[in-house]
């Protein structure tokens, strides 16, 4: 599944692990239990919400800011996150 | 004049701030206890204002009630069981949408709400404008900005906390409304709930139970005792799964922010571009790639200097001032008439409490740094650092700090795992922080290394001792996150709040606050247990006849062997034999359970040597000439593995709030070290060492 942008380029659904350093996303849903899901949306993490990727490096944590947080991600829960 | 009571629970966001608030609010009329039965931390607090006696209880920090956590839990049912006059929610105003999501859902549990807009410095210092009047309105529950930590706003929210009690529980106008699919299935459950008087209704409302049912909480599905309640969620909650392909209970989410996103487009204003912070330029150097682990050892080396050096001059202090208490009391008894109730006074007591007492500048010195690192909000940055290499062993990164601590003293170390959330890295850092060889047991390798060890291989033995301690440690933390405390892998989820720089008030009261809660629980099980070590050593004592004709330090020798301690010591003889070891040497131990330290006096006081510490010659002679360098370097291999000292035990048990727990720490390392010992000791004798 994919959309198409005003500029005409494709946008693939991914996981967040996969977006690059400086890049602006829009959470789509997590592959995760209710539990995970659950604290993931209190902490702000809810459909639509747009998500800028910090640092991603290859291996370790995983740095995000939604709104005016930022956050800390273990990279499997990275992983789960689905973005466009 | 008799006052009015009344409750008020004070919630919020982690990093929101409320522990100042709650400060500000009870000065220092505070206590700190546990909810029954966990190792959540309940404080309660106590202030007069305007007739009324307030009871502040400050809840746990949580981001939301669901029934995921305990400390959730906890919080939301002291809300609904309690009962509390005013609930007030601390809010971080620079940071308003995602903190209002709780205040949401106090808003669906229809409490008598107020809303302290905490750290309206720097949201003013960003450009937010709020139109509070609106907001409230919106809302329904008086907003007060507040500046916690410089006690800022302190009379308006008293004021509105009064005001709100006195008003009461109101009839809510502006509900949370989430969109009409989902309102329709709420009246059905709404409908079937009243129809069939489920008993929670006694203690919930009626729309919020159908939320939660809707939401699938556990805590309320597995209490509804009406089957035919749970046949109407069931087909509602699919219907809504069909219709939005998602969970009930994510769109209820989205729908709370929908609904805080409205609220705040109109009251609102951001009149400064946010720009690049300070924040952000600090991160980029200290999370940054290369720089990260430098910095971040630095400032545990940083920690480790403050915390031992810096507390070596009060703790000598304190040590020379418990010696003359000692000799003062001493001097009540005329010389040679001193009996049991001096012993017990000089040896027993004053030295049990002593030796905790020593302890306090190593533990307030520690949580002085521990509290300016967590409230300036590096150690978010610490724990990203090191989690990379910390989740090989299956631990979090934070678990690196009371690790490293445990290098210098295992009780500040343990104590020191209070900033570890997740129960199972906390109990796993616990139980293997004792083999990080502390202090106390570098006496006895002070002693032992150079009696048998030539010049150059002494630095060697002491890096192998050390680094044997580090391996057991991180196989040990392994073994245990993979059986015992097995879970998945910790849902690694932190937020990284802002920098800030703490103030002085706030980090002392925190420093003094742990303090204290080691002195009353940890203290008073040390005392006790200290004690009895006294008279396991001292008694019961050889007759007059038996000591005749022997010089001071043979009379001693006599007393020892003579007592529980010793006669112990001679009983496993059998036992450690196989270790390398004689009567001499468990006797010793067992001395030595009160303190590494002790085991160079115990050992002298068996060898006849007098007192002694670990630079005595005689004693080094003695040694070198009763038993092999393997036997030596096998006393310091089982003196690293075992628990290093009961105040350990005590520390254990008091972190983890059970003996058993306590107890398994204890058996598992005198296991741990009896085996390995036994192995290299076999083993040495095998190749003819």
């Amino acid at each position: 599944m994919s959309s198409e942008n005003k500029k005409g380029e494709q946008k693939q659904l991914r996981p967040l692990s996969t977006v690059r350093n400086g890049e602006k996303v829009k959470l789509v849903r997590i592959d995760a239990g209710r539990g995970l899901n659950s604290r993931l949306a209190s902490m702000g993490l809810v459909p639509n919400v747009e998500i800028t990727v910090i640092s991603n490096r290859q291996r370790g944590p995983f740095m995000l800011s939604i709104k005016n947080s930022k956050m800390m991600l273990g990279r499997g829960m990275a992983n789960k996150i689905i973005v466009l | 004049m008799t006052m009015k009571n009344i409750t008020v629970a004070l919630a919020g966001n982690p990093n929101s701030g409320k522990t100042s608030i709650f400060n500000m609010l009870t000065g220092a009329h505070q206590h700190v206890g546990n909810y029954p039965g966990v190792t959540v931390e309940k404080k309660e607090g106590l202030r007069r204002y305007a007739g009324y006696e307030i009871k502040f209880v400050d809840l746990p920090g949580t981001y939301s009630l669901t029934a995921y956590s305990i400390e959730e839990l906890l919080a939301r049912n002291f809300i609904i069981e309690q009962q509390p006059d005013v609930v007030v929610d601390i809010v971080d105003a620079s940071n308003i949408e995602r903190n209002l999501y709780l205040a949401t859902q106090l808003i669906e549990m229809n409490v008598p709400l107020v809303l302290a807009f905490n750290m309206s410095d720097i949201a003013k210092q960003k450009g937010l404008i709020f139109d509070t009047e609106q907001l409230s309105r919106l809302l329904e529950a008086k907003i007060v900005p507040t500046v916690g930590n410089k006690g800022k706003g302190k009379t308006e929210l008293l004021n509105a906390i009064v005001e709100t009690a006195e008003r009461g529980k109101i009839e809510r106008t502006h509900k949370v409304s989430y969109g009409d699919e989902i309102e329709e299935e709420l009246a059905k459950i709404e409908a079937i709930v009243i129809d069939k008087k489920c008993r929670l209704l006694e203690k919930y409302e009626s729309r919020w139970l159908a939320l939660k049912l809707l939401e699938q909480d556990e805590d309320i599905t597995s209490n509804v005792e009406r089957k035919e309640i749970l046949d109407v969620v069931g087909p509602c909650i699919e219907h809504l799964r069909t219709i939005f392909s998602d969970e009930p209970e994510i769109i209820i989410a989205d729908r709370r922010y929908g609904f805080i996103s409205g609220a705040c487009k109109e009251t609102i204003k951001s009149t400064v571009e946010l720009r690049h912070s300070i924040s952000d330029a600090v991160d980029a150097v200290v999370t940054n790639r290369i720089l990260g682990l430098p910095v971040f050892l630095v400032l545990m080396f940083l920690v480790f200097i403050l915390t031992f050096k810096l507390g070596e001059w009060p703790m000598d202090l304190l040590d020379t001032f418990f010696n003359q208490l000692g000799k003062t009391i001493t001097g009540f008894w005329p010389a040679g008439s001193e009996n049991w109730l001096q012993s017990l006074l000089v040896d027993g007591v004053i030295s049990g409490v002593g030796g905790v007492i020593v302890f306090l500048p190593n533990i307030l010195l520690l949580f002085l740094a521990i509290a300016f690192l967590e409230d300036s909000g590096y150690m978010a940055r610490a724990a990203f650092v090191m989690d990379s290499i910390m989740h090989k062993i299956g631990l979090h990164g934070k678990s690196f700090i009371p690790m490293l601590i445990g290098f210098g003293c295992s009780l500040p170390a343990i104590m020191a795992t209070r900033i570890l959330e997740n129960r199972r890295n906390r109990f796993t850092t616990i139980m293997v922080i004792p083999l990080m060889s502390c202090g106390a047991r570098l006496t006895i390798y002070a002693l032992i290394i150079p009696a048998f060890f030539p010049q150059q291989w002494r630095g060697p033995v002491l890096w192998i001792i050390y680094l044997t301690g580090i391996i057991l440690a991180v196989s040990c933390a392994k073994v245990l996150r993979l059986t015992l405390f097995k879970g998945e892998t910790t849902p690694f989820v932190m937020e990284l709040p802002p920098y800030r720089m703490p103030t002085l008030k706030a980090i002392c009261m925190h420093t003094w606050q742990r303090g204290w809660v080691y002195l009353k629980k940890a203290g008073t099980i040390i005392l006790a247990i200290s004690i009895l070590l006294w008279a396991a050593t001292s008694y019961p004592k050889p007759s007059e006849k038996d000591l005749a004709g022997l010089n001071v330090q043979e009379v001693r020798q006599a007393e020892l062997i003579h007592s529980v301690a010793g006669r112990i010591g001679r009983t496993i003889e059998p036992i450690i034999q196989p270790l390398g070891f004689d009567w001499k040497i468990g006797t010793a131990l067992i001395g030595a359970t009160a303190a590494k330290e002790v085991f160079v006096s115990q050992l002298a006081i068996v060898y006849a040597v007098g007192s002694a510490d670990e630079k005595s010659e005689t004693l080094r002679q003695k040694l070198q000439a009763n038993y092999s360098p393997l036997t030596g370097f096998c006393v310091m291999l089982f003196c690293l593995i075992s628990l290093p000292c009961v105040a350990t035990l005590a520390m254990t048990k008091q972190e983890t709030n059970s003996w058993g727990w306590a107890l398994f720490q204890f058996a598992g390392l005198t296991i741990l070290a009896y085996i390995i010992t036994f192995g290299v000791y076999q083993f040495g004798r095998l190749i003819g060492l």
